[in-house]
């Protein structure tokens, strides 16, 4: 039985993380304090940097990374805020430095507990970003990580609520050290410093390419740019791949970029992402006994977004009622926007709802989205296929 | 011709003589040094050199005279600040990209 910040240390631990830095935040702080147990004890080989910030943590991951070691951070909420100029960086120097990110909603006004706010707030930043449903996904999709971010060179960032996994516990298993070295190769940094053959790195670029001193046409800062957003388009089949050849060494397969639950014969789907699909699979539940088609379809990886395969998934829904527990002020939930957009240009015509719950830790239950579900239901004749806003599920 | 053969996947170069290209290009007013008051010249002795010192791009020689490489001399008026004997001028540059503009 572990905690899911217990199973993230671990996941740590079997990948042979050779540099972490972080600062405590809650809730968070269990996985410095089990890594920090873990490198006193000897139990993992590496360094563990104390720092004053997270804006520092992160630095010095980057740092290290550059320097050809396997890095680890981990922190939530506002410490994520505070890393946001970092987490830039990391993604522009293309660098695989691997994050845990337990999710908590931000102030003002101050809240510990969760919602997905913080790592959908950062987005932009160029990281992979992978939610876990439940602890046995932590512990996996950081080893998964890993090998991803290791293959695309683009950081990776191992999402996970908190409080409703990070402090509760599961069984989980943990894989052995031989089974984890067989399937993650060594780190290879594609920066080399070399004192012999000394490389300036990610110095001041400027927009147009140029020549540089032997004479190559370079990047410059658009080709650059260019390039991350290309990784990332292309590294939804690494991810893919990486998650089959998980299933293979340890019988647990993450061969999909989002989890399917009765979609066969839905022709209603609810989505959700992170520990909120396990709440959605019992409403499932609940409205196939009153004789409804439904479905789940919980998001897995959010960045790259699987456009084409939620499009392909979805086609057929007669109703899609999208739940975000994170809301992109002024517009709508993001999952619902990136649903949208996946779906625009197929042949889809279903009617979608999106409702906002769970912000600061609010329980969601799975009757209330029985309920949202019910109500969407109502409309669906309306001929009204989208809303501008979303509906919130609160007492206002 | 694309930029892909150069095979670098983040920000890189090599930190040599001319890697960020002719900056001499972004200067719009250039350096004249007075050999009648330059310290070194006029002593003829190696002495002062506070522009060789000075100068962010060391493109000002440690000798006598004092010779700049205009290759990669950006102009930034540093040496004409510093030279306690006031033998620099900055000159603009006849041809910049201003003048073409007016």
């Amino acid at each position: 039985m572990l905690d899911g910040n217990h199973a993230a240390a671990e996941g740590v631990r079997l990948s042979r993380a050779q540099v972490i830095a972080a600062y405590p935040i809650t809730p968070q702080s269990p996985v410095t304090e089990k890594l920090s147990e873990f490198v006193e004890g000897r139990e993992l080989e590496a360094q563990y940097i104390a720092v004053e910030s997270e804006h520092s943590a992160l630095a010095v991951c980057t740092s290290a990374s550059t320097v050809g070691a396997r890095t680890f951070t981990a922190t939530s909420s506002h410490g994520l805020a505070y890393m946001h100029e970092m987490l830039h960086w990391a993604a522009g120097a293309r660098l695989p430095v691997v994050l845990a990110c337990v999710n908590r909603a931000i102030g003002a006004p101050w809240n510990v507990l969760n919602d997905q706010q913080d790592s959908i707030s950062q987005r932009d930043t160029g990281w992979i970003q992978i939610y876990a449903r439940n602890n046995q996904e932590i512990l996996d999709s950081i080893i998964q990580a890993y090998k991803i971010a290791e293959s695309v060179y683009v950081p990776v960032m191992v999402c996970y609520d908190g409080y409703v996994l990070s402090h509760t516990e599961m069984p989980v298993d943990v894989p052995p050290q031989e089974a984890v070295d067989r399937f993650l190769p060594r780190y290879k940094p594609h920066t080399i410093l070399d004192p012999a053959n000394p490389k300036n790195y990610n110095l001041v670029t400027l927009a147009n390419p140029r020549i540089n001193a032997e004479g190559v046409l370079c990047h410059g800062y658009m080709e650059l740019r260019y390039l991350l957003q290309e990784a990332l388009q292309n590294s939804r089949d690494t991810i893919v791949k990486v998650g089959r050849e998980f299933g293979e060494v340890f019988d647990r397969s993450y061969a999909n970029m989002f989890w399917e639950d009765r979609l066969d014969d839905a022709d209603i789907v609810i989505v959700a992402m992170g520990s909120l699909a396990m709440e959605a699979i019992v409403a499932a539940d609940m409205l196939r006994e009153g004789g409804h088609k439904v479905g789940v379809l919980g998001l897995r990886v959010f960045r790259p977004f699987p456009k084409a395969d939620v499009a392909k998934t979805l086609e057929k829904s007669r109703l899609i009622v999208v739940f975000d527990k994170n809301i992109s002020y002024g517009l709508e939930g993001a999952t619902c926007s990136e649903i949208k957009s996946a779906l625009y240009g197929s042949s889809a015509r279903a009617v979608i709802r999106n409702f906002v719950v769970g912000l600061g830790g609010r329980d969601v239950k799975a009757r209330e989205m029985v309920d949202a579900v019910n109500k969407s239901l109502l409309s669906v004749n309306d001929g009204d296929l989208n809303r501008e806003y979303p509906e919130w599920i609160c007492a206002i | 011709m694309g930029t892909r053969d150069c095979q670098h996947i983040c920000g890189e170069s090599s930190p040599t003589v001319g890697e960020a290209g002719k900056t001499g290009e972004w200067r719009d007013s250039f350096p004249v040094i007075d050999q009648e008051k330059c310290l070194p010249a006029r002593q003829n002795k190696a002495s002062c050199f506070l522009c060789w010192l000075y100068c962010p791009d060391a493109v000002m020689s440690r000798t006598i005279p004092i010779q700049i490489n205009m290759e990669y001399c950006k102009g930034c008026g540093i040496c004409a600040q510093i030279c306690p004997a006031h033998a620099i001028t900055m000159i603009r540059e006849q041809e910049s990209c201003l003048d073409q503009m007016e």
